[in-house]
């Protein structure tokens, strides 16, 4: 019946119909809906079923867990500030609240830009902004406002991804531009006490909070980069590795969470569409960095002190691990290039949040910087190929 | 000399309509066949007969504008039914109506030296049956190669042993693999899957240091002459070497014997939409249409007919004609008639994909009855990493097809455009999500390559 009634509207998206500057929104819907009937022209006659939809959809679904954690971690970060007692589906509740209005506007305004663009282009839609859009969310403080979002979504969207051609050109990771954007455009919104707790009711659930000596809404990290001694939750109550890992810690939206990361990374990895070269090479590299940031261990730079196992659960190292570095547009494409990938955004992110006091953060620039550094690594890996190609061609004349 | 390899990466698609071991051999009489010239990249037809003319079984019918000594012959003796134009006169076919014909049968047992030997084959339209390396061509007439490669394997999916197809093997092998040896001063290479020379490769050939026999192991494309190339001898920059089937080299041993070619051929006709997987006895280039009569399906479906395997043959219409290298018929649903709702979530087991993410992949069937839809929107190179599990040459694949996409010259050079084919890319091109073209991207970044180059 759908079908039929697709059929029936198509003429009028067709060139020459009256909806036809909505061509591209049409088609993009339609092959939403039903795999397109096109058979092969030339080449293989048969196709694997895989599609870059189905890609993009498993990477969605890798990332409802660190999602649904998310929205109960705000509701329990604000029940425990506020003090206002919430049931477990209160704080779910809350939390879906918060980051609706969030999902909406990136969808709403990454999409937008995505199906003029393409309508321009007369091209097909392409499904990365599927990603981009939920991620984007995830890795913001839940207190960003909505206008920040949509500013700093629409400038990653124009300006790191069409300008280049569009999904597959991008030299760098379009969410983190995004993430990265709003870090330094507006940082008295991205980081500080308040950003990571989301301090007012909402439609009658949660309670305000009102931040005091007893209550602060600092991440792990930031405590650290500020001199803390010991690492506690919002009220003062130290937090162990294990609740760390598990997430209950204020921090970005859907990265607190190591736990949710690393079962959204198995998905990956069972799938196989994330590369475990390169996440293994993270996890490796973070490690590395941390066992030698704890043995030069000094006060002068607190988060050196973390044991390495610490450094992999705190802030967003996980989550750049799991679904940042391992895009794979903007990542090393070469079999060995992905190990010094990996390995490198590993390093620098454990680097810079142990050696620069100003950022309590690393894993976003250590991820860009590398995005801008990939090509280098696989030129080096390919030129090999080349130099030993050339030599075999040498030794036989 | 003998030796062995192995071929590590790659893939055998798990498809339905395999020939069953017992498989009946019909003959299949001939009344028509055609000559398709685009089935012989390199060489540019000019007609030697008109409409109507009379031709005896391996006459020519077209020459290469390129050397007018190569020739595409007519492998049953009848009268030239049309000459198919398409765009700017372009020459589509060339077919055949067979039948008695008064003129005398061609053969002439060639000389046993190399430039009679070079002039049989060209003039015998063995020649086009070869291919070189670069640019994967009918070879220029004018250079010798540096070795030459043939493979009896054919590793693609649903295919019949090539050895199967050489019948009173031994002593036209024999004669063939002398041939050859004086139009090259390198080595002839021979391919056979572990055990399959035996009874075929003549036993002086074991001995000689300028015969190899190669026992190939692994997946699909270990039957790749390009394959085997890149694993026993590699092509560099200026080398020249040749590839055949062992089904020609029979065919040139028969030439010289009997002084004129059997075109006779044995066609595996599979797919999942054959009744009763069979082998036929036919003519190189015969119509389809009485080999598959009353073989297919019932059903109303739309189906596909290719000439060839499902990776690099060529989609025929239900009167069309066998194309090169004549030796199978895939019949697979063309699955436009099919309406698949959000067929990216599917679930099912019945997908088949070599991506985990599908549920076949971790407990589906054994074998798939896939049809010819694409099954994606066509975008950029967005996966790393993919065709590299499926080709198995020490070449970066997705770095080649940038450089021939850039049209990059030097780049493609270096990263290895001489050794490939676009058949070595086939499934690369079937497991890519982004659903690029590669073989044709292939074949025109070669066919660039040789117009700037030479």
């Amino acid at each position: 019946m759908l079908r039929k009634y697709l059929d029936k509207i198509k003429p009028h998206f067709q060139p020459g119909g009256k909806l036809s500057a909505f061509q591209s929104v049409f088609e993009g819907m339609e092959t939403f809906l039903y795999t397109p009937r096109s058979t092969s022209a030339s080449g293989v006659h048969v196709h694997d079923a895989i599609d870059s939809k189905r890609v993009m959809i498993i990477v969605v679904v890798a990332l409802l867990p660190c999602l649904l954690f998310g929205m109960y971690n705000t509701g329990y970060q604000n029940s425990l500030c506020s003090g206002v007692e919430m049931s477990f589906w209160e704080m779910m509740a809350y939390g879906f609240l918060a980051i609706l209005p969030k999902l909406v506007v990136t969808y709403v305004v990454g999409l937008g830009i995505e199906f003029a663009i393409a309508q321009v282009r007369h091209e097909e839609i392409m499904e990365g902004f599927l990603v981009t859009g939920i991620l984007v969310p995830l890795i913001c403080p839940v207190t960003t406002p909505l206008w920040m979002l949509a500013v700093a979504t629409a400038f990653s969207v124009i300006f790191v991804k069409e300008v280049f051609g569009g999904t597959g050109f991008n030299i760098f990771n379009v969410a983190l531009t995004t993430r990265a954007f709003l870090f330094f455009a507006y940082p008295a919104s991205m980081s500080g006490d308040t950003a990571f707790i989301a301090s007012k009711p909402i439609c009658g659930l949660g309670g305000a909070v009102t931040y005091t000596d007893a209550v602060s809404g600092a991440t792990p990290l930031g405590q650290l980069a500020s001199g803390a001694d010991q690492i506690t939750n919002a009220v003062g109550d130290p937090v162990s590795t294990w609740q760390a890992f598990l997430g209950l810690i204020p921090g970005s939206f859907g990265e607190t969470s190591t736990l949710c990361v690393l079962i959204g990374g198995a998905l990956l990895l069972l799938t196989g569409i994330a590369s475990w070269r390169i996440m293994l090479s993270v996890f490796a590299g973070g490690l590395f960095m941390g066992w030698i940031a704890n043995i030069f261990g000094t006060p002068t730079y607190p988060a050196s002190l973390l044991s390495p196992v610490d450094q992999l659960v705190y802030g967003g190292f996980a989550f750049a691990a799991v679904f940042m570095a391992t895009d794979p547009v903007t990542a090393a494409r070469t079999g060995i290039g992905k190990y010094i990938y990996g390995f490198l955004v590993g390093v620098i992110a454990i680097l810079i949040r142990v050696y620069n006091n100003g950022y309590p953060e690393g894993a976003m620039l250590a991820v860009l910087l590398m995005n801008a550094l990939a090509p280098l690594i696989d030129y080096c890996v390919v030129q090999a190929n080349v130099s030993r190609r050339m030599r075999r061609a040498r030794s036989n004349s | 000399m003998k030796t062995e390899i192995t071929i590590n990466r790659g893939l055998d698609l798990s498809l339905k309509g395999s020939l069953p071991a017992d498989a009946q051999i019909r003959s299949v009489a001939a009344a028509q066949i055609a000559v398709v010239p685009d089935d012989y990249p390199g060489f540019t037809p000019k007609l030697e007969v008109k409409e109507g003319s009379e031709v005896v079984a391996g006459e020519p019918l077209m020459h290469a504008k390129e050397c007018d000594a190569v020739k595409l012959v007519s492998p049953v003796s009848g009268r030239v039914k049309e000459v198919k134009r398409g765009e700017r006169r372009k020459i589509l076919y060339v077919s055949v109506e067979a039948a008695d014909v008064a003129k005398a049968p061609v053969a002439e047992v060639p000389g046993k030296d190399a430039e009679s030997i070079r002039t049989a084959l060209q003039q015998s339209g063995l020649w086009a049956l070869m291919r070189q390396r670069p640019y994967d061509i009918v070879p220029v007439p004018d250079r010798s190669p540096r070795d030459i490669f043939i493979t009896a394997v054919d590793s693609a999916p649903l295919a019949m042993p090539l050895t199967a197809e050489v019948p009173d093997g031994a002593s036209r092998i024999d004669a063939g693999l002398k041939a050859l040896m004086q139009l090259t001063e390198g080595h002839i290479y021979i391919s056979f899957r572990p055990g399959a020379d035996r009874g075929i490769v003549p036993e002086w050939a074991y001995t000689s240091n300028r015969v190899v026999v190669t026992e190939v192991n692994g997946k699909h494309p270990a039957g790749n002459a390009g394959v085997q190339i890149a694993a026993l001898a590699p092509v560099n920059k200026g080398d020249l070497v040749w590839t055949l089937d062992i089904v020609t080299l029979w065919r040139i041993g028969s030439l010289m014997i009997d002084g004129h070619v059997d075109w006779s051929t044995r066609v595996a006709v599979t797919g999942s939409e054959v009744a009763e997987p069979f082998i036929a006895e036919t003519v190189v280039g015969a119509s389809v249409e009485p080999l598959l009569a009353g073989a297919l399906t019932e059903g109303d479906r739309h189906l596909r007919i290719i000439s060839g395997n499902v990776l690099t043959g060529v989609k025929i219409s239900p009167d069309g004609y066998l194309h090169y290298p004549y030796r199978q018929i895939t019949v697979i649903p063309e699955g436009d008639d099919v309406d698949e709702f959000m067929g990216w979530a599917s679930m099912s087991t019945k997908k088949m994909s070599e991506s985990r993410s599908f549920l076949s992949k971790i407990f589906g069937r054994k074998e798939f009855a896939p049809d010819a839809r694409v099954l994606g929107g066509k975008r950029a190179m967005i996966m790393s990493g993919l065709y590299d599990k499926v080709f198995p040459m020490d070449i970066l694949p997705e770095y080649l097809l940038k450089a021939i996409i850039s049209k990059d010259i030097d780049k493609m050079e270096q990263l290895g455009i001489y050794e490939v084919a676009p058949e070595d890319f086939a499934l690369c091109e079937y497991v890519d999500p982004s659903k690029i073209e590669i073989q044709k991207l292939v074949r025109d970044g070669l066919d660039y390559m040789r117009k700037e180059v030479e």
